[in-house]
């Protein structure tokens, strides 16, 4: 009856649920996809798990959370338990099993051939007498045990390829170095594109048929896949700087490889392998399944499976027992992975994507406000009988985050008259980009706005009850969702930080600009690709006719920049909001933007919302600058007075801290103390109270609101008439400004009956 | 103290047909003690010329000294690099102190000197066990400041040091290196497209254009008397609250 054992596969495999496609062979590890697009480590998922990705990252919580912590962390999961207690029982029956069962699993009892469960035997006996159940047991150690030694030969000969071209290359380097990487390079995109269960066989009759051979074959195997990963992640940390800055200190590259590189690549390495544990497992139990592993007297799971399966028909119990060993393992290690995987999940905030817009995008995006609270509504600006071109009240913008709601614009209002230019000012993650956002509706799910107001050209934009604050929808008023969004597309533009992002990289600049009054204004395709080159020329972008045919990387920075804003002006807008526009191009370039800017609104009429941290180059755009904080607006006032004039202790921080071309240079500069507050923890009075020179007792106690205060200025202080002496300018060459200070003076009834407000203009 | 020099400097990548020449034969003197601050447009090669004085870039060209000896013979460069990217900057699995102390030449009682250098730009001494992650990008640039200068260099390259910090704390970040850098009399190449922050920190400008230096003197007189029109650009170019933008 006992069918040589390279037979049996194929036509018992429904017997034996382990023996899937999948669990036959050692591709785990070596699937190709998630290891070809591995990202930079940041993002780096352990093999196989995208679903790391997802983790909850929340780059602003407690940063304390150290690799223990997280480790451990994956046992609060139900699954974390699970592979801990699996995985903890499969190490136990190794090193105690054949201390234990040894003699039992031996013994051979020829009046007891292949007999059924019983007391005697939980499982049944084999051919000769032997308990099954026993040997199971017993071979836990060398199924393991092997499994361990093909993975560590694997992750050793992964590691050492993955880690060479980090020894080898280098910038100043010898060609050998560069040539040698390049080959290792080479040969593992060859290896790991390898069918792996092919090169188990191919090694296993290289090496022979038997254990060594096996481990030999499966730990080659997994090498190429490991060798990869790590290649990846030991790339993406080698470029960081503190790479060069170990280097530049005469650091030797063996020392930065063990000191830097690895630990720093270490956690997911430990994940995979330990994954790759639970498939050389499985691949090891196939083949020794297939004759082409352990061989007798010795057994592993995949021998004792094999033996059972001849005999399946005669008492099934037998054959599955091995089985479930070797998925029960398998899983083990596999979950074990799985769930430190998730436990420690995207990791802390070292990200490499360190634009200054994407740091304050995230900022703004974790903040949290522990009971929103909401500013009390402003007074309309009553001076300003005629429409505004934008009015704004009362602004919320709140994202649902796994701490509670998140609330990072916090009661902006502002009104902007057809053809103003207003400056929004503020720190990273003070709510600035948001705001702009929530104006042109592009806030994403799930993050909502809300406003108690919020009109464009007369319309209302809210779209519905949640963004209208819960207030009742009002009768007539608004236009449909799709009509709002061809008016917005044709009377709003917004231009980006980074032009790269905003523009399709594989589509010509013309037809993109084409492309929005094709789309909004339905106009032809010979019309609109004229009005596009016509705009390009506009946006001074020379040679329009030809460079409206190439892509954008063919592009500079400062063209593509133009570019946009060409493709804003398309449709005739009446508001341009721009989101530091020119923070990543340099002065020769942001200047040309900025007079750009300028032109069109003098030229056509434009109101423009201006957003930068660069409180110098909003002074030469705007009319207006509103300084926002801690998602609130706490200062809103012209131009003219914000260098030397501002009665914001925060204003006037911000740009005495801010060297300029009259700075002194034999003072220090001026610096804010602290950090702006802890958005999880928002404190009742004033934000900014731990910073300031100013604060009392009443800051602490008390949110200031934002007050009228005279010439249309706004102040969020309680003493803001006292700021100008307590936080001195740092300008050399203080040139007062005398339209802006006489206005002041001129005091102009605050409509707002808030008596607690010492303001300025009641002096 | 030492003078750093330039001397027909070039640094080419990739082929010779098909590269790009990012820096090309430029002489520049970086005096002993000094501060010469390098402005120009970007890709105009300020950072690679950074970088091949510290080593990490091959230069084609020219050679690089140390009071008239080449940097490449010398057994330790007595120069420190300061980056961009404070998020990069350190290694996040050690503390700020271990960071630290790793440039430190042997013998030197680590501890101490940990202490002794995070308190000169600053920071608690005994917040060395920190991580950066619980740094600010101000703070990290500021252990980043303390780590070159535990290697006990002698001339300082920062590479555009404020330019990924937040306005508010650019200023600590400059009035720290000032300070230092007058107290310890380093000489320091300070790389810097805003020219106001260069004007603040540097003794010298240097102006530099596709690969070459345009002009170079003295500060005041570079700024207040631009000779070559480029200079003269960029100028201009520096934004002026109220100042008309012009067409
Ligand atoms: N490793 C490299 N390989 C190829 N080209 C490079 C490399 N590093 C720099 N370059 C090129 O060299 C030129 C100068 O680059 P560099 O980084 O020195 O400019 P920069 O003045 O520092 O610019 P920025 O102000 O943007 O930092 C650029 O054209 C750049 O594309
Ligand atoms: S309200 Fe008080 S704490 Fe807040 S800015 Fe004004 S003076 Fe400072
Ligand atoms: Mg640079």
């Amino acid at each position: 009856m006992a069918a040589p054992l390279g037979n049996v596969p194929d036509d018992l495999t429904p017997a034996s649920p382990d023996k899937s496609p999948d669990a036959s062979t050692p591709t785990s590890l070596n699937t190709p996809d998630p290891l070809d697009t591995v990202a930079p480590l940041d993002t780096v998922a352990p093999l196989n798990k995208p679903a790391l990705l997802n983790a909850p990252a929340s780059p602003d919580a407690p940063p304390r959370a150290r690799a223990g912590r997280r480790w451990t962390g994956a046992l609060h999961s139900p699954l974390g338990i699970t592979a801990a207690v699996l995985l903890l029982a499969v190490v136990v029956l190794a090193i105690v099993a054949p201390l234990i069962w040894q003699d039992r699993a031996d013994a051979v009892n020829s009046t007891a051939i292949l007999q059924g469960p019983s007391s005697a035997h939980l499982v049944g006996t084999d051919l000769l007498g032997r308990d099954i159940f026993a040997r199971v047991l017993v071979a836990t150690r060398l199924s393991v045990g092997l499994a361990l030694l093909a993975t560590a030969i694997g992750v050793t000969a992964g590691l050492l390829l993955g880690t060479a071209p980090v020894l080898l290359a280098s910038s100043t380097g010898h060609w050998i170095g560069r040539w040698v990487s390049r080959w290792i390079s080479a040969f593992i995109n060859i290896a790991v594109a390898f069918p792996s269960l092919l090169l188990a066989l191919f090694f296993a009759v290289i090496f022979g048929v038997g254990a060594r051979g096996a481990v030999l074959a499966i730990g080659f195997a997994t090498a190429p896949g490991f060798a990869r990963l790590t290649q990846t992640m030991a790339a993406g940390i080698s470029s960081r700087d503190f790479i060069a800055a170990a280097r530049v200190a005469g650091i030797g590259r063996l020392r930065i490889l063990v000191r830097h590189v690895l630990p720093n690549i270490a956690e997911p390495l430990v994940v995979s392998a330990t994954m790759a544990l639970g498939s050389a497992l499985l691949s090891f139990a196939s083949l020794s399944f297939l004759g082409l592993g352990v061989q007798a007297p010795s057994y592993d799971w995949g021998r004792l499976l094999g033996e059972g399966l001849a005999q399946i028909y005669v008492h099934p119990a037998g054959a599955l027992a091995a089985g479930v060993a070797v998925v029960l393992a398998a899983m083990a290690f596999n979950l074990s992975g799985e769930a430190v995987a998730r436990a420690i999940g995207v990791r802390t905030p070292h990200t490499s994507k360190q634009t200054r817009n994407k740091r304050t995008r995230t900022n703004e995006r974790t903040r949290t406000t522990p009971g929103l609270d909401r500013l009390p509504a402003e007074h309309p600006d009553t001076e300003d009988t005629n429409q505004p071109l934008l009015a704004v009240d009362n602004l919320r913008v709140a994202f649902p985050t796994a701490a509670g709601e998140v609330t990072p614009v916090r009661g902006v209002s502002l009104t902007m008259r057809p053809g103003e230019a207003i400056g929004i000012v503020g720190e990273s993650g003070s709510g600035k980009s948001l705001t702009a956002l929530a104006i042109a509706q592009l806030i994403e799910r799930p993050g909502h706005a809300q406003a108690d107001r919020l009109e464009f050209l007369g319309t209302d934009l809210r779209d519905d009850a949640r963004s209208r604050g819960g207030e009742q929808l009002r009768a007539g008023g608004g236009l449909s969702a799709s009509e709002r969004r061809r008016m917005l597309g044709t009377s709003l533009a917004m231009v980006f930080q980074d032009p790269m992002t905003s523009l399709n990289p594989t589509h010509r600049v013309g037809r993109q600009l084409a492309e929005v009054v094709r789309e909004h204004q339905r106009a032809d395709r010979r019309t609109a690709w004229r009005r596009a080159v016509d705009r390009l020329a506009a946006v001074r972008i020379p040679d329009a006719e030809r460079r409206a045919k190439q892509l954008p990387h063919e592009f500079s920075g400062g063209m593509r920049q133009r570019a946009m804003i060409g493709m804003g002006v398309m449709a005739n807008p009446k508001l341009i909001i721009a989101d530091e526009p020119t923070t990543a191009l340099d002065v020769t370039v942001q200047r040309q933007v900025l007079q750009l800017l300028a032109n069109i609104r003098a030229a056509e009429d434009v109101g423009l919302l201006f957003i930068s941290h660069d409180v110098t180059v909003v002074g030469q755009v705007c009319d207006r600058v509103l300084v926002m904080y801690a998602g609130r607006v706490v200062e809103d006032l012209p131009t003219g007075a914000l260098l030397h004039d501002a009665r914001h202790p925060y204003t006037r921080a911000l740009v005495a801290a801010v060297p300029d071309m009259t700075t002194d240079r034999d003072a220090p500069l001026a610096v804010i103390p602290g950090r702006p507050p802890d958005p999880h923890d928002l404190p009742a009075g004033c934000p900014y109270a731990t910073r300031c020179p100013l604060a009392t007792e009443q800051c602490r106690r008390e949110d200031p609101p934002l007050a009228w205060y005279g010439g249309g200025r706004r102040v969020a202080c309680w003493h803001a008439d006292l700021a100008p002496a307590a936080v001195p300018d740092n300008r050399a060459t203080a040139v007062p400004d005398n339209r802006t200070t006489e206005l002041d003076h001129g005091s102009t009834a605050v409509p707002d009956d808030e008596p607690a407000a010492s303001l300025g203009g009641e002096r | 103290m030492r003078e750093l020099t330039f001397e027909d400097v070039t640094v080419r990548f990739g082929s010779r047909r098909h590269g790009t020449v990012a820096v090309d034969g430029v002489n520049l003197v970086v005096p002993a003690g000094q501060v010469v601050g390098l402005v120009g447009e970007s890709g105009s090669g300020k950072s690679t010329l950074a970088r091949a004085a510290v080593g990490l870039a091959p230069l084609t060209a020219g050679r690089i000294l140390l009071d008239g000896r080449p940097v490449q013979a010398l057994k330790t460069r007595p120069l420190q690099m300061i980056f961009q990217d404070p998020y990069s900057a350190l290694d996040p699995r050690m503390s700020i102190g271990a960071s630290v102390a790793e440039p430190m030449p042997r013998g030197v009682d680590r501890r101490a000197e940990v202490g002794r250098l995070l308190e000169l730009v600053g920071l608690a001494a005994d917040r060395a066990g920190a991580r950066p992650d619980e740094l600010s990008g101000g703070q990290r640039q500021r252990v980043a400041l303390a780590r070159a200068l535990a290697g006990r260099p002698e001339v300082i390259v920062a590479d555009e040091i404020t330019s990924a910090l937040d306005v508010s704390i650019q200023g600590t970040v400059l009035n720290v290196v000032r300070e230092l850098q007058r107290r310890m009399r380093l000489t320091m190449l300070f790389i810097s497209h805003n020219l106001a922050v260069v004007r603040y920190v540097s003794d010298i400008v240097a102006v530099m254009r596709q690969g070459r230096i345009v002009e170079c003197g003295p500060v005041e007189q570079v700024l207040l008397d631009p000779r070559h029109e480029y200079t003269r650009e960029l100028l201009e170019a520096v934004p002026r609250p109220g100042a008309p933008l012009g067409n």
